[in-house]
């Protein structure tokens, strides 16, 4: 296992969270906010992770299943589902998870290569993994979420 | 010095372009856009100094220094006009009509300055 | 942000409003409408791109303007005539010169060779041809005329009543010139001599600052003569009576000195000669250097000045100035008790106040009459944006709360649903009026056309000439800008395929210059702009064999004239790649057509070969609100624009009939129409489609005409604020945009072109129809 930097910025801010079993961290400078689930449109056409738009004081913004997005399985809707509101370049998106679960700091902790599993959708999108205190945590690398060549229209 | 410049000319660009200069010297300045409304600027106001240019539309520069000339309060106010005209019989003609003085164009702040202190006090 | 970049942004702001106006006034030439005025305008037009360039020290585009200016400035005062070569010259030029005026502000630069081709011509049209309109900068000193020495005169100009000269006493005084006792900086100093006119004055230059100047050059000594004053009784306040001596060191140039007087040489007597009478020209000047008698220096000028304005104090103020005699005035004596100048202001600000101060507005009135401008204020676009969205969130707001009321469960007639009414009105007013803020004339757009017609033509040899109507239409701005491309390309295409060379043209018995029509109106709560042209019309056979060459169409498709003057809109029919390419030149029409329906918009075109074609292009009159019709679909709730439903109507049984292997058509009255469901084509499947069990929107669409949707039922008729789709997810095929509705929630705002087009090309499976009767 050989260690990765993030970008060469040691000390970035990452926000943990959690879907089924599994969980992920993104990067904090990325997040605009957190909300609860808000049923969203769903819009023609649209791939299945993409579950509909959602209204965020004016704006309209498409809220991805992430879980279905990493090849986890269609999440269940339930009030207790979680959006994460990132910016990825210019746009504005909602992640739909389960919970949020924690801050980490990249300095404290050592981010590892991903080990290459044949196969593994969710390989695409996960930069790297994270120890901590017995949970295995993966990196997601958002600017590859959107890219929807990979995914398959519903 | 708290004198008080009154900038006539049709072009926004020249108005505040006078303006900051002037302002950055010390001068108060006050701007109208051609010479009709130059006149009813001076119906109100007493500037120390007029620069005026000349060719505007509705009333000219030649016009507006004739019409100064001729009555009211700003009758003996020191009045410039520019000119980037290298013919003397524009210069020839502000004079008759009544300037006091030239400052030539393009402006140059320094210039501008020494030519109204010339005139006023 | 740094004063001097915020001015040079309001100067190419000013210089795109000059441009227009240079414009406008070099076509009205054109045509042989033009007034002095008109020519007037033109050439300040051209004067105050000059003068702001220099100021900026854009040199290239102040040395075009120069050139222009040059040739405006003879041909206003008639020196030159405006015929029509030189007109079409002039247009050149304005070209050229709006091409410099966007190389100095963003900082490209133009066509060397074309710009030194067209000044060329503007010389040689001009008077004295290349000497005359070559640019030379000033020089950098404030200019003085020549100085010519002049003795003092003998006689005054009559128009002053100035005291005279007294010839014999000045030649008296002269052989008894003595050597002035005051001492000067040794041989070869400098005495100035200096007698202002009256008129000096009546141009409000001061002598004390000339002096004052002059005293700045060296050590000065001045003294004054006050012989030719006179007693009050005689005495003209406009009058000149004093004359001075100034001796300045030789270390002083003689140009300062001249320098100093450089505003008043017209108007004074005037007189530098170096002491011991080394001046150039005149024997007598050594005569006249010590003609004037200066007065020891015992008595200063100042006592002198102050008795004789105490005098003036005491007396009763002079009569007005302009002509009439001084009025009586007990002689006083002088008396030399020092006496503060600035004690008179208020004396002297009587005298010029008691002159009639008649109207001025006589002056104004002889100057040519002008309406009164209507009042405006500049405003910076960003805040009326941010007003505009604001309203935009107070309407969503406004309906979130009125919604919430009625789910509180308060009935209609209660005071509070009567105010939510109350409120609606009201914020319906106020978006419609701060919409209106932002509506603009399309002339902005319609100002660029005449160039471009010039251009086109001269690329095609062809004559063209452009009528525009309609230009003071108003549009919101998001949409105005958005109008640009497609009527560029509209306009290029009539000159390039419309119409004949000349030759072609009078061969078929028609003029040689060729007519494009330019309008714009309002037409049922959208704007359509039309482009027509009295050409050849749609070449029906070529257009025909390219589509069927493309693939577009079989071979043996029967089609009617319309449709095959219409298949240039049809994807594919041109080679242009992507829409983004729209600003390149030579793009087809089918690209234009996809970048005006992403607007909402709608483009046709109608032709008759040998007459000409009707390029007709409908938009909506804002990009930011939409009048739509709320409906169901399935568990959604859509919104259809308002504009393009025609009616709706509940189908009964009979009404459907299948046509083919799965579809359905709606008898309406006599017609029948393609039925859609409008669930399938969006993806939301419906288990069961029962047109009974819904309601027909019967639409217009520009790809199939007439066509019913069906929606399960509608829930109303709103104003919607548009909110994209596209900025923070995608495109989608059927829906044109979003909007927030009462409840927060997201609906989409549906493009009925685009729905049709997706349900021609995945038809709704058969075993999800279910049909009775």
């Amino acid at each position: 296992m050989t260690e990765l930097s993030l970008d060469g910025r040691d000390g970035s801010e990452l926000i943990s969270f959690r879907i089924g079993e599994q969980e992920f961290c993104v990067d904090i400078m990325a997040v605009r906010e957190i909300r609860g689930w808000t049923p969203a449109t769903p819009v023609p056409h649209s791939p299945r992770f993409v579950r509909g738009v959602i209204n965020l004081r004016g704006a309209v913004l498409p809220v991805i299943d992430l879980a279905d997005r990493l090849g986890l399985g269609t999440a269940v809707e339930t009030a207790r589902h979680v959006i994460i509101v990132v910016q990825i370049g210019s746009r504005i998106v909602g992640l739909l998870v389960d919970a949020v679960c924690d801050i980490l700091s990249t300095a404290d902790h050592v981010v590892q290569k991903t080990p290459d599993l044949a196969g593994d959708q969710m390989q695409n999108f996960v930069k790297g993994l994270i120890a901590l205190e017995g949970r295995m945590i993966s990196l997601i690398d958002l600017s590859l979420v959107l890219d929807t060549h990979q995914a398959e229209a519903a | 010095m708290n004198l008080t410049i009154l900038a006539v000319d049709d072009s926004r660009t020249i108005r505040e372009m006078l303006g900051h200069t002037l302002r950055q010297a010390g001068y108060q300045v006050i701007t109208a856009e051609d010479g009709v409304h130059g006149l009813e600027v001076l119906q109100t106001e007493r500037p120390d100094v007029i620069v005026t240019d000349i060719n505007m539309p509705r009333l000219d520069g030649f016009g507006f220094i004739e019409a100064v000339r001729a009555e009211g309060a700003s009758r003996t106010s020191p009045i410039l006009a520019p000119t980037t005209e290298s013919e003397p019989e524009k210069k020839a003609r502000a004079r008759a009509a009544g300037a006091t003085g030239w400052i030539v164009k393009p402006f140059d702040p320094v210039k501008l300055i020494e030519a109204i202190r010339r005139v006023a006090a | 942000m740094d004063p001097m970049d915020a001015i040079r942004t309001t100067f190419f702001i000013e210089c795109d409003e000059l441009l227009a106006q240079l414009e406008e006034g070099l076509m009205a030439m054109e045509q042989g409408s033009a007034d002095s005025e008109t020519i007037n305008s033109v050439f300040r037009a051209v004067h105050s791109v000059k003068g702001g360039g220099g100021a900026f020290g854009l040199d290239p585009l102040v040395r075009f303007s120069h050139v222009f200016e040059t040739l405006l400035d003879q041909i206003r005062s008639s020196q030159v005539e405006a015929t029509e070569s030189v007109v079409a010259t002039l247009l050149r030029a304005a070209d050229m010169l709006a091409d410099h005026v966007s190389a100095a502000r963003d900082g490209g630069g133009v066509d060397e060779a074309r710009s030194e081709q067209i000044a060329a011509a503007i010389m040689s049209h001009t008077l004295g041809g290349s000497s005359a309109a070559a640019y030379q900068p000033q020089p950098d000193e404030i200019e003085g005329l020549d100085f010519k020495p002049q003795m003092i005169s003998l006689d005054l100009p009559s128009a002053e009543p100035a005291a005279d000269f007294d010839i014999s006493a000045l030649l008296a005084g002269a052989a008894a010139a003595p050597a002035d006792p005051v001492a000067n900086d040794g041989e070869g100093g400098w005495i100035v001599n200096f007698a202002p006119h009256a008129s000096l004055y009546a141009k409000a230059n001061d002598s004390a600052l000339v002096l004052r100047e002059l005293s700045g050059l060296g050590e000065a000594v001045i003294s004054v003569n006050d012989e030719a004053l006179p007693t009050l009784d005689e005495m003209d306040p406009a009058g000149a009576y004093l004359g001075w001596t100034v001796r300045l060191p030789a270390s002083v140039a003689e140009e300062d000195i001249r320098d100093a007087f450089a505003f008043v040489d017209d108007d004074c007597d005037l007189e530098i000669v170096r002491e011991g009478g080394g001046s150039a020209d005149l024997d007598i000047s050594a005569l006249l250097a010590g003609a004037v008698e200066p007065r020891t220096s015992a008595e200063e000028p100042a006592d002198l000045l102050s008795s004789l304005l105490q005098e003036v104090v005491q007396s009763p103020p002079a009569a007005a100035p302009a002509p009439p005699a001084p009025a009586p005035v007990a002689p006083a004596t002088a008396q030399n008790k020092p006496f503060n100048l600035m004690d008179l202001a208020p004396h002297v600000d009587e005298l010029t106040q008691s002159a009639p101060s008649a109207p001025v507005q006589a002056q104004a009135a002889n100057a040519p009459a002008a309406p009164p401008p209507p009042q405006t204020i500049r405003v910076d676009l960003d805040r009326v944006d941010r007003l505009i969205n604001l309203v935009g969130e107070l309407v969503i707001n406004q309906a979130m709360l009125a919604q919430r009321v009625m789910e509180s469960g308060a009935g209609k007639a209660t005071d509070v649903n009567l105010a939510i009414t109350d409120l609606e009105l009201l914020t319906r007013n106020i978006q419609d009026s701060v919409m209106a803020i932002r509506a603009q004339p399309v002339k902005s757009v319609f100002q660029r056309m005449p160039r471009l017609v010039r251009e086109v033509g001269e690329a095609t040899h062809k004559r063209v000439r452009l009528v525009t109507e309609g230009e003071g239409t108003e549009v919101d701005k998001t949409v105005v800008e958005k109008l640009s491309d497609p009527i560029t390309h509209m306009i290029r295409n009539a000159i390039d395929h419309g119409l004949e060379t000349p030759a072609e043209r009078e061969a078929a018995g028609k003029p040689a210059e060729g007519t494009v029509r330019l309008t714009a109106a309002h037409r049922s709560g959208r704007i359509v702009i039309e482009v027509s042209d009295d050409g050849r019309g749609v070449d029906r056979v070529r257009v025909k064999a390219k589509a069927i060459e493309k693939g577009l169409i079989s071979a043996d498709a029967q089609m009617t004239d319309e449709e095959i003057d219409n298949l240039i809109f049809a994807p594919g029919f041109s080679t242009a790649a992507t829409v983004s390419d729209i600003s390149g030149r030579g793009v087809g029409m089918d690209v234009v057509k996809r970048s005006v329906q992403a607007l909402g918009g709608r483009i046709t075109i109608i032709s008759t070969p040998g007459q000409g074609s009707r390029f007709s292009l409908s938009l909506p009159l804002t990009l930011a609100v939409l009048d739509g019709m709320v409906v169901t679909v399935g568990d959604q709730t859509l919104v259809a624009p308002l504009t393009t439903i025609i009616e709706s109507l509940k189908p009964r049984a009979g009404d459907v009939r299948p046509l083919g292997p799965s579809n359905f058509v709606l008898k309406i009255r006599d017609a029948f129409v393609p039925l859609i469901d409008t669930g399938a084509a969006l993806g939301f499947g419906k288990s069961k489609f029962d047109p009974t069990e819904g309601v027909a929107l019967l639409v217009e669409s520009d790809v199939a005409g007439q066509v019913a949707l069906m929606v399960d039922h509608i829930q109303g008729q709103r104003q919607v604020v548009i909110k994209s789709l596209e900025t923070n997810y995608k495109p989608t095929d059927g829906v044109a945009a979003a909007t927030i509705l009462g409840d927060g929630r997201v609906a989409l705002i549906l493009d009925i072109d685009g729905l049709v087009t997706a349900h021609r090309k995945a038809p709704p499976r058969a075993d999800t129809l279910a049909m009775t009767g």
